[in-house]
């Protein structure tokens, strides 16, 4: 049983279990810290990082606001080349199509590269439910395959595991038992595990970064080739992607690229690059004999509505790695397929305002993940756009409504707030121990982790007036 | 000076925004603002009619509430050539949210981006609106500077606190590693997500504490008390005042030490 999975723990009870596990801090400060100093390298030294990023978005926006004309253009032209395309309006379809499809080539294994649309829809679920073998290829999904995990960050789906718990997992699962818990010795590990399934597997399943209008090709970016050998031997390679991945051109898509690449891992490229248009053609080497690509909605229309800003997202993972909140907890605590800022604002379009009322709300609004994002997506905007429904649709606890409400009409009257404050600062002070307080009743939420300084006897209004009336 | 008459009316008038934390929290800093405001040629007001910005409503999601709030702020304010706060987080509710609040009601779109254009951050005010330069003023210490998310973000507020203080005699600026990282305040967040937030603040702690300064400096009284509630709950023994108490020479107890 996946213990991520269980839907019974709240947000809070899960972020106070991640809390607990010092391991987790370390992993997650080597994985975010490097990342967070290799962007920051890498902007620095890029000469308008502004101005790429504006001409980014624009980009995305472009093929936004013309999304169902682009994705008709990249559906001919896929269809030009070989490809055969579906359209997904939900999860439940998306992994019906794909399901059919591994069936239908008779799929005893099929290899997946990472796609984070995959995990979104529950597809490694569905796939096992079908009974059929699924083999993660890249490197991370393989480590929390072993471990029967879900991924807890965008790009590093194991940030929450130390090398050190890394090589005591392979010791367990793999074959091998030699390997020692150097990165080297581990990676060759997992290479000779994953050898044979890529050429035993009848269907090989991955993501798309873009796809592309003019082309009908579709683009995947990683650092480690699985993806091409994920792709390319199997007989059957299967695309799902959102139908926000949609560009006009390979030249935009390149563009977009290095903004991606820059601020995921503050490289100028990735490893691998590479366009998949079209099954193989007569007189090719290799290349799958079908080549069908996946169109999936599960919500992306609506937010054409609600939140178009929000459909640019390159999932690059900056937002996470320079989130106070994602840095505490990682990404299980979200419970939702992306964690973080972006995941904060998707998760609930995908499995609802009331189950995951708290993402929005576990935030700071610092807007450090607006600054850091490539393609300049106002998160705190939209996470108190939530906020914001979740108030109106009544979602919010009464208890947090009522103590608003109280404040509310309160602060709204100054004459009778000024004197709850003459009455309320005494009472405080009485709770002081030299110059602090370190308990007060319906003080516990400040006080449990730190200490309130004490108060004045009287406010700063009440001492002004005094002095201007020259008391 | 004071008694010419020509030079007063040349003053722009200054209406003070306390704020909830101050005005409750720490009066110094409101008193050490009037100082600051009058040191660089204003007059200042605090009108009464204030209490709060309408942050804990806002980023509860709370819109009518928060708008009630406004309109009081937007009334107490709009007469004054100036609003100025001593925070980065109220200044920039004020100038970026509450035109955006009204944006559909004609009657208050124009009073809210009224008050916007003249709304500021105390030190990002003295510097770039008054050309403010403390003089004769001495703190001996070696402090180090958070910069708050609101101001540094929102309103650009990070080179005029430091240059304000370079002019304070014996006061060494040593850099904070992090310093434009959230210190997980965060306004009603720090009580609702306790956990997280402590969590964070830990760390912002860790990293004031490996700087080897003696005073924490910030804009920010909300983000102050949280440090400074971290770094006494561990022991530390790290002073810490709001940048305008230093500035305006009346930095006497620190947060959560005894008056003498």
């Amino acid at each position: 049983m996946n213990q991520i999975l269980d839907s019974s723990e709240t947000f809070k009870l899960r972020a106070k279990k991640a809390l607990a596990d010092p391991q987790l801090k370390i992993a997650l400060e080597r994985t975010t810290g490097n990342a967070r100093r290799k962007r920051a390298a890498a902007v620095a030294a890029w000469p308008d990082f502004v101005a790429a990023r504006a001409a980014a978005a624009a980009i995305k926006d472009h093929a936004i606001d013309h999304m169902a004309t682009y994705l008709e253009v990249f559906e001919r032209n896929a269809i030009a080349s070989g490809a055969q395309v579906h359209w997904a309006r939900d999860s439940e379809e998306a992994c019906k199509i794909v399901v059919d499809i591994c069936k239908a080539a008779d799929a005893k294994t099929v290899t997946r590269s990472k796609s984070m649309l995959g995990e979104e829809i529950g597809l490694p679920h569905a796939l096992e439910a079908a009974g059929i073998r699924r083999v993660e290829t890249d490197l991370a999904e393989h480590i929390i395959q072993l471990a029967n995990e879900r991924p807890s960050h965008i790009i590093w789906p194991a940030a929450h595991h130390t090398k050190e718990d890394v090589a005591e997992l392979f010791h367990e699962h793999h074959r091998d038992k030699s390997p020692t818990p150097e990165i080297e010795s581990m990676v060759a590990s997992a290479r000779k595990e994953l050898r044979d399934d890529y050429f035993a597997a009848e269907v090989g399943i991955s993501g798309a970064n873009f796809l592309v209008a003019e082309t009908g090709a579709i683009c995947t970016i990683t650092n480690e080739g699985n993806a091409e050998l994920t792709t390319t031997p199997p007989r059957v390679h299967i695309v799902t992607a959102g139908i926000e991945k949609i560009v006009a051109t390979t030249e935009q898509a390149l563009q977009l690229t290095r903004l991606l690449v820059r601020a995921a891992t503050g490289a100028d490229f990735t490893q691998y690059t590479t366009f998949h248009c079209g099954p193989k053609r007569p007189g090719d080497l290799d290349g799958p004999d079908q080549f069908h690509i996946v169109l999936v909605d599960h919500g992306r229309t609506r937010m054409l509505i609600d939140m178009p800003e929000m459909l640019r997202c390159l999932r690059c993972g900056a937002c996470l790695n320079h989130c106070v909140v994602y840095r505490a907890i990682g990404g299980h605590a979200y419970g939702g397929a992306y964690p973080g800022p972006m995941g904060s604002v998707l998760t609930p379009v995908f499995d609802g305002l009331a189950e995951s009322r708290d993402l929005p709300q576990a935030c700071t609004l610092n807007g450090q993940c607006r600054e850091v994002c490539p393609v300049d997506i106002p998160l705190p905007t939209l996470l108190r756009g939530w906020r914001e429904k979740s108030w109106r649709g009544e979602i919010e606890p009464t208890a947090t409504r009522a103590s608003v409400a109280v404040w509310a009409f309160v602060a709204a009257r100054p004459k009778l707030y000024h004197l709850g404050l003459a009455f309320a600062l005494p009472v405080m002070r009485l709770f002081a121990r030299g110059g602090w307080i370190s308990r007060m009743p319906l003080a516990s939420g400040w006080t449990a982790g730190r200490d309130l300084p004490k108060p004045p006897s009287s406010s700063f209004m009440a001492q002004y007036v005094r002095r201007r009336n020259g008391q | 000076m004071e008694g010419n008459a020509l030079m007063e009316s040349s003053r722009p008038r200054v209406g003070l925004f306390v704020t909830c934390v101050v005005n409750s929290m720490r009066p110094n800093i409101g008193f050490a603002a009037i100082a600051l405001l009058e040191a660089a040629g204003c007059t200042v007001e605090v009108p009464e009619q204030q209490t709060c910005c309408g942050q804990p409503a806002y980023n509860s999601g709370a819109d009518d509430a928060t708008r009630v709030i406004a309109r009081q702020t937007i009334e107490a304010f709009e007469g004054y050539d100036y609003l100025v706060a001593p925070t980065g987080s109220c200044a920039a509710m004020i100038k970026m949210q509450y035109p955006e609040l009204f944006a559909r009601d004609p009657d208050w779109t124009d009073r809210a981006k009224n008050l916007s254009a003249k709304t500021f951050e105390l030190l990002s005010f003295l510097v770039d609106v008054r050309g403010f330069k403390p003089q004769n003023v001495a703190f001996k210490a070696c402090a180090t500077y958070h910069d708050s998310c609101s101001g540094l973000r929102k309103l650009g507020v990070k080179a005029q606190p430091r240059a304000l203080l370079a002019a304070v005699e014996g006061l060494k600026l040593t850099p904070l590693e992090g310093d434009e990282t959230c210190c997980g305040f965060g306004g009603t967040f720090c009580v609702k997500y306790s956990e997280i937030s402590t969590a964070i603040v830990s760390d912002k702690a860790a990293n004031v504490v490996a700087s080897g300064a003696d005073v924490l400096l910030g804009g920010d009284l909300g983000c102050l008390m949280n440090m400074a509630g971290k770094l006494n709950r561990q022991g530390a023994k790290i002073r810490v005042f709001h940048a305008a108490e230093i500035l305006a020479g009346m930095a006497g107890a620190a947060i959560g030490e005894e008056e003498a």
